[in-house]
């Protein structure tokens, strides 16, 4: 396992690759991007057990589906820095003919992307059939998906969520971005959502929170919890507590940056929070 | 003329089924999901015989459709089951995104397509869906006429790489083509012979077509049938070499002319060979209640028609 020191460095890289990957091109969503970075950077680097190179099948292996695909920067940063394609590459980002469209895409066949996703609300169905597939094919490794809460007000989520207790999908482990933000809001403006806990449990789930969602010590611990309720009959939830922006404090607690890129200045300031650990792009 | 004949009458879901049945015995990698239509779809058997690869998504077909793009990862080719309507409209940005898009191996299988589905009316008969699907990057779309053909159709898709979709039927239609054919996607079937007019059809229309071409050669009109069964991609050869010796077309589906087979064609013709065309399908309408063959007669999709197309573009030439 990689030391702490590393993963936080490499966190801290991660940040600077979205801020400087949005900055680039003027658009992009860093306000996500950063509140999951501590997320992505423990799953790719501790959590998930992973295989060298890049197979779609991913049979023997642990599998990561990003739902909510406009944090595409913090996903693309973090598979980048984990082998999966050169971190030169993050300089396309959002360019004509590159391998990093906005939105995460197999179609130009980027390592590390098994599906599409962007047009919200439909990768808990998509990790759900991997899963499914993983029983058929008799391998034991785990399901990661991620998802935004506010993505949650798409209805096929909870087709997905009753489906997995009802077929007693045990292998996945879905965890919900709890920033409390959406584009054009609060979720709590925007449509309140009630208890996310006791929804997921009304509909059958083991539900876990993070209360601190951008602690990597936090986060390590309540996904060994997690995974350790993985195959006894019933899907299991993350309710991950983060804030969004996070790591650059004039984009923290505001849905202002969901999909806005820093200017020249911002950029400065934000890199100035963030100084290079590993090595920029 | 060659002439056609049937000894009986199946419904092309049946073929479907049939299809699946001997998938689920042949290739371990099929499996097979279904939003509540197990019944309509013709499934029972596959699911008897291999519970572990059936999964019964309950009235969802959102998650159905994700559900299919996520078992490809890991190497199963997913067959999903519902009527036409649930297959396209209802979803048509989950196939959109993570099946044409995302590239992945599902066949989606839709069965009571367009007026034949009947007396449930119009919020069950899509007569869109063929444009809907030949819009989609990537996607192969085939609409087969009869039961044998879409047996076959079903067991063919298995071994094509990429997203599929095979439209079909409910009403029990002549069988007329033979039971051991060799279904190859994007290949049209010449059916006749003809000099006069090209009569290119797919579905249940195909048999009509033949129907017409009776009636034409009795009044000394030689029409050269084609079953298009795959409307994408399109065997544009077939087509053109055709109108190249007959001058004139008249194509016929069971589904909306803007957006189906007949403008396809139409796009080949104007591009290589400007050719008189006349259309049957639906005129940009919203379907009804009634009998198969009352809607049909109604909307003007049945050899009468054809026979009526047929001599009017003849005159066009």
């Amino acid at each position: 396992m990689p030391s702490t020191q590393h993963l936080n460095d490499l966190t801290i890289q991660v940040r600077r690759d979205i801020l400087r990957m949005v900055h680039k091109v003027n658009s992009g969503h860093p306000g996500g991007s950063l509140g999951c970075t501590e997320f992505l950077v423990a799953l790719y680097n501790v959590i998930m057990t992973r295989k060298e190179g890049f197979n779609m099948d991913g049979i023997g292996e642990d599998l990561f589906f990003l739902s909510n695909g406009h944090i595409s920067p913090a996903f693309y940063s973090v598979l980048a820095r984990a082998g999966y394609f050169p971190i030169e590459e993050l300089n396309t980002f959002r360019l004509i003919n590159s391998r990093l469209q906005g939105h995460p895409t197999t179609h130009e066949g980027l390592p590390g992307v098994r599906i599409a996703s962007g047009s919200l609300g439909q990768g808990m169905s998509v990790a759900l059939g991997a899963a499914q597939a993983k029983k058929l094919n008799n391998d034991h490794h785990i399901i990661y998906s991620l998802h935004g809460d506010g993505e949650l007000q798409e209805g096929q989520n909870w087709e997905a969520i009753m489906y997995a207790s009802a077929k007693k999908v045990d292998n996945i482990i879905a965890t919900v971005d709890l920033n409390g933000q959406q584009i054009d809001g609060s979720t709590d403006t925007v449509l309140p959502m009630g208890s996310i806990k006791e929804k997921f449990e009304a509909f059958g789930w083991i539900v876990f929170e993070i209360e601190e969602g951008n602690n990597m010590v936090a986060i390590l611990k309540g996904m060994s919890e997690a995974k350790s309720k993985t195959g006894q009959g019933k899907p299991v939830c993350v309710l991950l507590k983060t804030v969004m922006g996070n790591g650059v404090d004039f984009m923290m607690h505001t849905h202002a940056w969901h999909g806005k890129a820093p200017n020249d200045e911002q950029l400065a300031i934000g890199l100035a929070q963030n100084p290079e650990t590993l090595g920029d792009y | 003329m060659k002439t056609y004949t049937y000894t009986e009458k199946k419904d092309t879901r049946s073929g479907f089924g049939a299809g699946l049945t001997e998938l689920g015995r042949t290739n371990r990698n099929v499996v097979a999901l279904c939003a509540d239509l197990v019944g309509s779809l013709k499934m029972d058997q596959f699911i008897e015989e291999n519970p572990d690869r059936f999964f019964q998504v309950g009235i969802a077909e959102a998650n159905m459709m994700g559900l299919a793009a996520g078992l490809t990862i890991g190497g199963k080719i997913p067959f999903t089951g519902t009527f036409a309507n649930f297959s396209t409209g209802r979803v048509y940005d989950q196939i959109r995104q993570c099946i044409a898009y995302s590239g992945k191996n599902v066949k989606i299988c839709a069965s009571h397509a367009g007026l034949t589905l009947g007396e449930d009316g119009a919020t069950h008969q899509i007569l869109e869906d063929i444009g809907l699907m030949k819009m989609l990057p990537g996607m192969t779309v085939i609409n087969t006429c009869d039961y044998n053909q879409t047996k076959a159709a079903t067991i063919a898709i298995a071994d094509h790489q990429g997203p599929v979709y095979l439209r079909f039927g409910r009403p029990a239609v002549p069988v007329f083509t033979p039971a051991d054919q060799n279904f190859q996607i994007g290949k049209a079937i010449k059916l006749t012979e003809g000099k006069d007019v090209t009569i290119v059809a797919t579905g249940h229309l195909v048999w009509e077509a033949l129907e017409a071409s009776k009636v034409l050669f009795e009044r000394g009109i030689s029409a050269e049938v084609i079953n298009i069964h795959t409307i994408k991609p399109l065997d544009e050869k077939a087509i053109l070499e055709s109108v190249s010796k007959t001058g004139c077309i008249v194509t016929a589906e069971e589904h909306n002319i803007i957006g189906g087979l007949g403008e396809s064609v139409a796009r080949v013709l104007s591009l290589h060979r400007p050719t008189p065309q006349e259309f049957i399908g639906t005129n940009d309408i919203f379907g009804e209640s009634g009998t198969p063959a009352q809607l049909m007669e109604k909307y003007g999709l049945n050899s009468v028609s054809i026979i009526s197309k047929a001599e009017s573009v003849i005159k066009r030439k």
